[in-house]
């Protein structure tokens, strides 16, 4: 059903693609005025591009800077004197910037197995098998996207204090075991209900059962939905600094976004360090940004919903 | 064998299907259901961290509405005033990158990446940004306003200055939203443009009679989404005021936080949570009943 819909939209998609020649064919005529907006156009898109990028760069900026360039007002500086690449070793030894790195990545890794694991496998039971209780299932699920999370919070907390697991790494990766939230099970139900069932139906006639349709069909065919998936999970804990702070008490547990947050406790005067260590946090996000920013905006477009 | 497959076929349905959501749905349980039955029961107690809970009845909810726990009202005025700009701020943000977005352009896909990288950044590090940024004495925005020869601001500093900074700061974080407009906007049929060309309609009525109906639903789920996110705001006031300057961003969420994991106060920031739950779900209702006056969606009336 949704397959026809999808393709659908697609044909709409390339209609539109081919209805935009007579529309440009027809502007030409009032050309001048033609020219006039486009310049204009461009110059509000690159303005706004600009304040975009401004607080990134200004990051990038301060941190190869001298402490004391960056408090000078007069006269104000926009681009470093000179590039202190030394900022970025000081803020390293400063802080254990290394143990929250690899702190951050066991916390990913796990959330990322989690996840992608149990929302395929629950995205799979609400698109391709007919149970009872599916519906019920599934909105109970979708219910948990509006739920204000400080509304689980403290029991969530309590019950992991209780079993005296506060201070571990398993209150932030075991709850994506458990179905690895609502939106991904959303996007990834999304993808398959798209995945034409005829090819289930030829597995199932070559004797294949619902797991091997699960493992050979669906997981294979969703790559890129999945690659979705894993791109939000990693952003979402690589970010995420509410879990962290419940949850982890001493240093050496930290991540590198509490460890970040620490860092301007103790250093808050000096700037250049400060803005060399959010550098050094901001740029594996930026990196995969690069690779991914295509899939995440048509992850985001499919759903029409923001993780 | 096979006879008997057949027979079984719903049985066998209902088996892997349950099995295959069986993660999900307990997660629902243990994470969702349970935590919040459970924090409906802590609300109702005396329940200090290191005690058992003790059941006081709407002790904490009399407590919190009365006033004798003087942070709730200024948290919630606080939460209220932010919400009330930055929902709008936001929609209306987002909306014109989207409709600049839709426009017919060299590389969309470019600049649709670029205003969406701020989404992507831990909140943390954009935060330290922005506070340098806005410093008062040696911030970039000072001092352009200074070259601008208008008044200077003490931005997260200032009592007055503190929530529009912050909601200046969040609309550069606008990304998401933005990219729902544009896939909402994509959406509406070419034809419905041409044929009020053809009726000779300008850009305005294009925009008022089609673009705007056609957005609608859209619009509105953002609107929702906008209002549920705004209430629940907390990493600025954690990240960058803490509450101040003169509790001016003590937000709801931030002051429940405080009153649970600084005071220990779980029965009261229990009371708290249920509190913003129901408000958030009234609201969310409230939207929901008044949409069908205002909310078009294609495919016709019931």
């Amino acid at each position: 059903m949704a397959g026809k819909g999808q393709t659908k939209e697609a044909a709409q998609a390339m209609d539109g693609g081919v209805v935009l020649h007579p529309q440009k064919k027809m502007r030409k005529k009032r050309r001048p005025y033609f020219y006039v907006k486009k310049v204009l156009f461009y110059t509000v898109l690159l303005a706004l591009s600009l304040i975009c990028v401004i607080p990134l760069y200004w990051m990038l900026r301060s941190s190869f800077m001298k402490n004391t360039d960056i408090y000078s007002m007069r006269p104000f500086i926009f681009w470093p004197k000179e590039m202190l690449w030394s900022n970025y070793t000081d803020a390293l030894k400063s802080a254990d910037f290394g143990r929250y790195a690899v702190n951050t990545m066991v916390i990913v890794i796990g959330c990322l197995a989690g996840t992608l694991l149990t929302s395929s496998m629950a995205a799979y039971a609400f698109s391709r098998v007919k149970w009872k209780g599916r519906s019920f299932c599934f909105a109970m699920i979708l219910t948990t996207m509006m739920l204000p999370g400080s509304v689980t919070l403290i029991p969530q907390f309590m019950i992991w204090r209780n079993l005296n697991l506060v201070d571990t790494y398993r209150p932030l990766i075991l709850p994506s075991f458990f179905g690895g939230g609502a939106f991904n099970i959303f996007l990834l139900r999304q993808f398959f209900l798209g995945i034409p069932r005829d090819l289930d139906d030829a597995a199932r006639i070559d004797g294949a059962g619902p797991f091997q349709i699960y493992t050979r069909i669906m997981l294979p065919l969703s790559r890129s939905a999945m690659v979705v998936v894993a791109l939000f999970t990693f952003l979402n804990c690589w970010n995420d600094f509410f879990g962290p702070i419940i949850y982890l008490n001493t240093k050496e547990n930290f991540t590198l976004a509490v460890g970040l947050l620490q860092f301007r406790g103790d250093y808050s005067t000096k700037w250049n360090l400060l803005m060399a260590a959010s550098t050094i946090v901001v740029a594996p996000c930026i990196v995969i940004y690069l690779f991914g920013q295509k899939q995440l905006i048509e992850g985001i477009s499919l759903t029409g919903l923001k993780a | 064998m096979k006879k008997k497959k057949t027979i079984k076929m719903s049985t066998w349905n209902n088996i892997v299907g349950w099995g295959f959501a069986l993660p999900a749905v307990l997660g629902f349980l243990i994470f969702n259901l349970v935590p919040m039955v459970l924090s409906g029961y802590y609300s109702l107690c005396d329940y200090n961290i290191i005690k058992t809970p003790e059941f006081v009845g709407f002790k904490n909810f009399i407590a919190l509405f009365t006033g004798q726990e003087k942070t709730f009202w200024l948290s919630a005025k606080a939460t209220v005033l932010y919400a009330i700009m930055a929902v709008p701020a936001n929609l209306i943000f987002a909306f014109m990158i989207a409709l600049l977005l839709n426009c017919d352009m060299k590389m969309r896909a470019f600049f649709r990446s670029l205003f969406y990288l701020p989404c992507i950044l831990p909140a943390v590090a954009s935060s330290f940004v922005w506070i340098l940024l806005m410093n008062p004495d040696f911030g970039l925005f000072n001092t352009i306003l200074e070259w601008l020869h208008l008044p200077k601001s003490q931005f997260f500093w200032g009592k007055d200055s503190v929530l529009p900074s912050i909601v200046f700061m969040g609309i550069w974080g606008t990304g998401s939203t933005q990219v729902i407009f544009l896939a909402g906007l994509q959406d509406i049929p070419s034809v419905y443009y041409e044929a009020l060309e053809i009726d000779g309609g300008n850009a305005w009525h294009k925009f008022w009679n089609v673009t705007l109906p056609m957005i609608s639903s859209t619009l509105f789920f953002n609107l929702v989404m906008g209002i549920i996110n705004a209430l629940q705001v907390f990493g600025q006031a954690y990240i960058i005021t803490e509450g101040g300057p003169n509790n001016a961003s003590l937000f709801y969420v931030y002051n429940l936080w405080r009153q649970a994991f600084k005071y220990m106060d779980m029965g009261m920031a229990s009371a708290m949570a249920w509190v913003l739950f129901l408000v958030v779900l009234v609201l969310t209702a409230f939207v929901f009943k008044t949409s069908n006056k205002w909310v078009y969606y294609e495919g016709g009336e019931e």
